[in-house]
């Protein structure tokens, strides 16, 4: 009942926070950015809980569907039914050359193979002059909806995001009890026994790579609607490190974990910042300790205990 | 390019290349020993490089500075590893990627909180001021080959030690087979406090001997932080004489690649994409280096655990 009810409130939650007391324009702003990190913290988490695959450049996928906004942008093309497949589609290629490459190898190796391939994609973001370099890219409008500028309204991009949220951890939620997911999990504790039960888990595994950057392509186009400006930093390794935050803050063993991690990462990041400009201080130190003494994550407090 | 030119490029990747290999020793060791993945070590290369210039501007000398700075390094090691690293060891990779970052974030901000965000000066010590000549006409800074000849006779030092002592043979052992090294009655927790103290204290050293030649600011241990990582992966995790190897190699390929790239691509491009492209293709060019090196041997160039 509870694997059910806690995801079910936490959108409920979601879809009646403007009327909560939400509905200022910033506080709107940061859920809205909650709510598009979740979306790629749900698909990292898709790779990390469940094909146990530590991506520690996944940045660069949102990186890839951010500037895919930007560069067609630069052509004057803002429709969203031409922006969202391409931006979707470019993220899941990059995803799916540098997952062939990565998933030669496992364990440590795998975590630094994706954080070269991130800190490449960051090396191109800030070497595109045409798209300013170093310091960024400032949209000139939000993608537009059949010609209409719909995105531009506060509220109608907060239940868009809201809508591609649920959709995506629905998506992954039935990716992970198909088939499919089995194959991942059961690869993820024994792939010698996978191998001799006869399935190849690279295949799974590289899907598993390409869902994942679709979804952070996904949510690149949304945060680069969100703040209109697109910037390198979007592609940092520490960007990579705060994702796998909220995934793990979050709780491994469950998706919607992502999503209250996320929330509560943003949150925290926003109401830590206002007490102290050097929040850092605080952060870090969190960190630590939730990860030696929090090791259920948010979604574990809210589970029903199991033996 | 010149002749000239390209010698004093070289000399210059070499230079940078022996202070990587300071930074990815300590990594590697306690990466092959105890599996334990630590970015934090770029804060320690940092806090070498603020001890070195602080405690050289309050005792007024170089060299006191530099020789009390070890000393710093090595303490702040053995605080981190006491305080949090300790409790990390049986833990996932995840997890220790996580508080390690968690580390970061915390000295990055605490640096800034002490010292301030303005850059440090440390200045170069009046015996190693000025240039040599080359060849005629073409001066070189004393203080770089200072830094290159320390650091090689720093390498030196360290091969004698893990190679020629029992301390260094104990090292060894644990980098390839750390249960059987416990099992035959040596404390592998001391043995590791140790090593990882000692690399605390290269990186420490390291910071401080580049502290002159480098603006000395937070964050500054975060790209050496993934160079020196990609060094290991390339040289084989654990082994020393791969990360000597790596280091030279690394070094040398980013500092000539930044020189050179934008003169060769100019060859087949207009100047100002050739400038472009050439600065983009240079700051790839190592991540390239290393997932070609997984891609053909997942284990690096010299593993040091066989089989």
């Amino acid at each position: 009942m509870r694997e059910r009810a806690v995801p079910l409130l936490l959108f409920a939650a979601l879809a009646a926070a403007p009327f909560l007391g939400f509905g200022e324009g910033y506080a709107l702003t940061l859920l809205a950015r909650a709510m598009i990190l979740g979306m790629a913290a749900v698909g990292l988490a898709l790779l990390v809980g469940g094909a146990g695959l530590v991506s520690l450049g996944h940045a660069a996928t949102l990186g890839v569907g951010a500037y895919a906004v930007v560069a067609l942008d630069a052509n004057g093309i803002v429709e969203g039914a031409l922006v969202l497949p391409v931006a979707i589609g470019a993220a899941a290629l990059f995803a799916l050359a540098t997952g062939a490459v990565s998933l030669r190898t496992s364990g440590v190796h795998f975590i630094m193979i994706t954080l070269a391939f991130g800190q490449m994609a960051f090396f191109t973001a800030s070497s595109l002059a045409a798209y300013g370099g170093d310091d960024g890219y400032t949209l000139y409008a939000r993608t537009e909806l059949g010609g209409t500028r719909l995105l531009e309204d506060r509220l109608v991009f907060h239940y868009a995001c809201l809508g591609l949220l649920a959709l995506v951890f629905l998506f992954c939620r039935a990716a992970l009890a198909a088939r499919f997911g089995r194959v991942l999990r059961a690869a993820r504790e024994n792939p010698l026994r996978v191998r001799a039960v006869g399935f190849d888990p690279y295949p799974y595994r590289l899907l598993a790579c390409v869902i994942a950057g679709a979804i952070g392509g996904l949510s690149g186009v949304l945060l680069a609607n969100a703040t209109e400006f697109v910037a390198p930093s979007y592609l940092s390794w520490q960007r990579s490190g705060e994702l796998l935050f909220m995934v793990i803050l979050g709780g491994l063993g469950s998706l919607h974990g992502a999503i209250l991690g996320a929330l509560a990462y943003v949150l925290l990041e926003e109401w830590l910042s206002h007490l102290t400009e050097h929040w850092r201080m605080v952060f870090g130190p969190l960190l630590v300790l939730s990860v030696l003494f929090f090791r259920g994550g948010l979604a574990g407090l809210l589970a029903p205990r199991r033996r | 390019m010149s002749a000239e030119l390209l010698l004093v490029q070289a000399l210059n990747g070499l230079q940078f290349g022996v202070l990587l290999f300071l930074v990815a020793a300590g990594l590697t060791l306690v990466f092959g020993v105890m599996d334990f993945i630590n970015l934090a070590h770029g804060v320690q290369y940092m806090l070498g490089a603020y001890f070195g210039a602080t405690l050289a501007a309050a005792t007024g000398s170089f060299w006191l500075g530099l020789l009390l700075a070890l000393p710093a390094a090595l303490a702040a090691g053995l605080a981190l590893e006491l305080l949090v690293f300790r409790h990390l060891y049986g833990r996932d990779h995840l997890a220790q990627v996580l508080a390690t970052f968690g580390v970061i974030l915390f000295l990055n901000e605490g640096v800034k909180l002490a010292w301030g965000a303005a850059p440090l000066q440390m200045p170069v010590p009046p015996l190693l001021e000025g240039g040599v000549a080359l060849m005629p006409g073409l001066q070189y800074p004393v203080y770089r080959l200072a830094i290159l000849a320390a650091g090689l006779a720093t390498a030196l030092l360290l091969w004698v030690l893990v190679d020629r002592t029992r301390a260094g043979m104990l090292v060894r052992a644990g980098a390839t087979h750390p249960d059987i090294v416990a099992a035959l009655g040596v404390d592998i927790r001391r043995l590791f406090l140790l090593v990882f103290a000692f690399g605390a204290m290269l990186a420490g050293f390291a910071g401080a001997m580049a502290a002159p030649v480098l603006s000395v600011e937070p964050g500054m241990g975060d790209a050496p932080l993934i160079l020196a990582f990609v060094v290991i992966v390339i040289g084989g995790i654990g082994s020393i004489r791969g990360a000597f190897v790596a280091s030279l190699l690394v070094g040398l390929m980013d500092t000539l690649g930044r020189a050179a790239l934008p003169d060769l691509l100019r060859l087949f491009l207009a100047p100002s994409p050739a400038r472009q492209a050439g600065a983009a293709i240079a700051s790839m060019l190592v991540y390239i280096l290393m997932a070609a090196v997984l891609a053909v041997r997942p284990a690096g160039l010299f593993p040091a655990r066989a089989g």
